[in-house]
């Protein structure tokens, strides 16, 4: 396709290059980085040849850090300092954390997410899983040789929009560009789908470290469109290890135990947990640093016992799933396992039962994420081979709305639309000459606003004075691919408009991002000017490079004049890339983003009509 | 530039390619769906300028609206006579035989007597007997639109199916509790 193209001298400008791109497990208990290799999504290895890495990062008083197996070593002895599943904690509040009062950390209250105070100074969990994405980051482009275009990181499809907000940050973050957030079960389900060429109604069950999701998806002619999804964001094997271990505790008749003696406990109870899906019983001997022994044996009838309600737990969102996706288990094809937690065998009793067929565990259930993710991210970054083509039509988990009188909540977008979408909704002063409205943007099924999550707050202002019920004002929701949520407001009755952006209160805002990227900064090697002087290069350069693919393919569309406005953009911009500062390269972009706008409309119109008229023929042939 | 301006605003048929009727071809509504979505989904302008990305996140945004409106009988015969100019008023208009009203409250009680008494098979029975009615009702109301061009009748009628289409989620709240 590319004939000709047109680069300056020493740089790569090839739009049909192969460009790097991964995709990123980001899990609770473990995470991996895959990319796709001469056709094939591989896991990359470390240095010692191990796929995963823990989701464990332990930070100390000389301000070294640890990531993974060193980390994960450290957790019996400092385990205030070492950070284990910090997943549960991303975009959330002190009281949305289940057992917080077992867990060894010094809780910092912050607005809308928590903070942990470690030995290095305070900690968001975003900035602890900016650490694990960094780690992956650097094994990859080690792995690669080369620096990253992007990547897709996954998220548990029941993820809130503060969770994924929260995730969002954390990869730009650690340097990545985010070319999408993809929903966990949609992204095993492309691996299972382009593997196993599956057509029909797939189930996907997740049940990870951390947290479970159910995704019913209907598998057709290169279309991967989730039809409903389920879940909870707080269920995992985690809890299944905190059964063992309360149960342990019981036994043995243990005393209140010390921070240390409870990590080294949990350990051996997830320990346990794993022999279970292998053998019939597990014998649990340890000594505790109390000087008390523990020797108790625990057998699959009492895990199973023991753990029955966190089962139950999982079917009912599932039946939910199947309901809202107006089908019954009858319609379901297939039944893909996916996470870790699937492997412990009462999970997959309990899902054979309800399906009625013995659910598919042909792909590894701890792999298929990532590999989903980077089959995604490679489409994404523009490395599409002849045919390898497919479509994603993802849904948003739980319903948004604004808080109405009374506390009660109007909903605006209900769960599983496909997204993106967009909703307007009006709404009226209740006071003669009120000439401000507070708005309250939430997420979640129940009716009362205090038992759903509480995304954004803002004021809507400068509403002209009129008498209650006259002034309109129009609210609208975007949710865009990944799943993430803006809002803009409008009065609109006199013409004026007030109109704001709204950012979610709990994500953070660039200045924060800017600040801990600086301090990221001061103990790494390069230093920050440069550092964004060179990002800037890179981001210029890709536009450079999807503005001249878009002229190769569609120059047809613009007249002389117009062609030569964007030329000179280009240059322009070219021009500014040579130099060494980057407000310059930044303006420049802005430009010849504009001159682009129109462009793009005629292209992306262009293509729906290509749309249709391929329709049109087929239909014919038929 | 009008060009651009022209198809986005164009009406949800022109955009699939269909003919303005409420007697609809939903296989050829959903591939031209897919054909145009995957034209235009953002996932497939993830690597190109922010103005791309933001234009597709638009277009995405416009065809899955105009794909849920169409899809769904009762959406796409509101949002039909709306561009016949013969507006069904939801809100305002709520005037409603009062023979039609009487078998709403019938069914209505009957919903909450066997909600009550957690009755499944009940609550079943008089689900299949309304999907029955919701049935014909938009048989009816296509030919009303389609043929007959009655648009005063079909205003009326998709006003009650409305009221029938609430008590219908009613009846599945009321199952989802029983049956839980």
């Amino acid at each position: 396709m590319a004939l000709l193209q047109i680069a300056e001298p020493g740089e790569s400008a090839a739009p049909h290059e192969h460009r790097l791109a991964v995709g990123i497990d980001l899990g609770t208990t473990n995470s991996l980085v895959a990319t796709v290799r001469s056709g094939m999504s591989v896991v990359l290895n470390d240095v010692q040849g191990r796929p995963m890495l823990p989701s464990v990062v332990s930070y100390a008083a000389d301000g070294v850090l640890e990531v993974g197996y060193g980390a994960e070593a450290k957790q019996s002895i400092d385990p205030k300092n070492t950070i284990i599943s910090v997943k549960r904690f991303m975009g959330r509040g002190r009281r949305d954390i289940a057992h917080i009062e077992t867990l060894p950390y010094d809780f910092v209250d912050a607005e809308g997410m928590v903070k942990l105070k470690t030995i290095a100074g305070i900690k968001s969990p975003v900035e602890v899983s900016a650490e694990i994405l960094k780690t992956l980051r650097n094994r990859a482009e080690a792995s690669l040789g080369g620096e990253l275009t992007g990547a897709v990181i996954t998220v548990p499809a029941y993820f809130d929009d503060a969770q994924r907000q929260a995730t969002k940050d954390a990869a730009r973050l650690a340097g990545l560009n985010v070319l999408r957030l993809l929903n966990e079960p949609t992204a095993a389900a492309i691996a299972y789908g382009l593997d196993n060429s599956a057509e029909g109604i797939y189930a996907v069950f997740d049940l990870g470290g951390g947290t479970f999701d159910i995704s019913i998806l209907r598998l057709s002619k290169g279309v991967f469109e989730v039809m409903a999804t389920g879940g909870d964001s707080a269920l995992g094997g985690d809890d299944f290890d905190h059964r063992i271990f309360c149960w342990i505790i019981e036994q043995a008749k243990l005393a209140p135990l010390s921070p240390q003696d409870a990590r080294l406990l949990q350990t051996r109870a997830r320990e346990a947990k794993e022999q279970l899906s292998q053998h019939a019983k597990a014998s649990i001997t340890v000594k505790l640093g109390s000087g008390e022994y523990v020797d108790v044996v625990l057998t699959t009838e009492v895990f199973t016992e023991i753990t029955r309600t966190l089962v139950q737990k999982t079917l009912a969102p599932t039946r939910k799933a199947l309901r809202d996706a107006g089908l019954t288990v009858a319609d379901v094809r297939g039944v893909v396992m996916v996470g870790g937690s699937t492997r412990m065998p009462q999970i997959q009793h309990a899902v054979a039962e309800l399906f009625k067929q013995e659910p598919l565990n042909n792909l590894d259930p701890e792999k298929v994420v990532a590999l989903g993710a980077a089959i995604q991210a490679n489409l994404l970054a523009g490395n599409r081979a002849a045919g390898d083509d497919w479509l994603l039509l993802d849904v948003i988990p739980l319903s948004l709305g604004l808080e109405t009188m009374g506390g009660l909540v109007e909903k605006v977008v209900p769960r599983n639309s496909t997204i993106p979408i967009a909703r307007a909704q009006e709404f009226t002063t209740f006071k003669d000459g009120q000439t401000a409205m507070a708005i309250h943007v939430v997420q979640g099924e129940r009716e009362l606003v205090a038992d759903c999550r509480s995304l954004a707050r803002f004021e809507l202002r400068g509403i002209p004075p009129m008498v209650a019920g006259a002034a309109r004002i129009r609210v609208t929701f975007q949710v865009d691919a990944d799943g993430l949520l803006s809002v803009t407001a409008r009065e609109q009755t006199t013409g004026r408009e007030a109109r704001i952006e709204v950012k979610p209160s709990y994500g953070l805002s660039d200045d924060e991002i800017a600040t801990m990227l600086k301090d990221s900064f001061s103990h790494a090697s390069e230093d920050a000017f440069r550092r964004a002087l060179r990002e800037a290069q890179v981001e210029a350069n890709r536009l450079i490079e999807a503005t001249q693919s878009a002229l190769q393919d569609d120059g047809d569309l613009l007249s002389t004049l117009e062609r030569a406005h964007i030329d000179e953009a280009i240059a322009r911009l070219q021009a500014a890339m040579a130099g060494e500062d980057r407000r310059p390269i930044d303006e420049c972009m802005q430009a010849l983003g504009g001159a682009t706008n129109e462009f793009a409309a005629r292209r992306m119109n262009q293509s729906v009509k290509r749309a249709l008229a391929g329709r049109k023929v087929d239909q014919l042939s038929l | 530039m009008t060009t651009f301006d022209l198809d986005f605003a164009a009406d949800h048929f022109t955009l699939f390619g269909l003919p303005r009727a409420q007697a609809l071809d939903l296989g050829n509504l959903e591939k031209s769906f897919r054909a145009i979505q995957a034209q235009v989904h953002p996932d497939k302008h993830a690597h190109a300028a922010d103005s791309d990305r933001r234009l597709a996140m638009q277009w995405a945004t416009r065809v899955n609206e105009a794909f849920q409106t169409l899809k769904s009988p009762g959406k796409r015969a509101r949002y039909l006579l709306h561009l016949l100019g013969h507006d069904p008023q939801i809100e305002s208009n709520t005037a409603m035989p009062a023979e039609f009203l009487m078998k709403q409250m019938e069914l209505r009680e009957a919903v909450m007597d066997a909600r009550a008494a957690a009755d499944e098979t009940a609550l079943d029975d008089v689900r299949s007997g309304l999907l029955n009615e919701i049935r014909a009702d938009y048989a009816r109301l296509a030919e009303l639109i389609d043929v007959a061009r009655d648009y005063a009748a079909a205003a009326d009628l998709v006003r009650q199916l409305m009221f029938q289409e609430k008590l219908l989620n009613e009846i599945d709240d009321a199952l989802e509790a029983v049956t839980a």
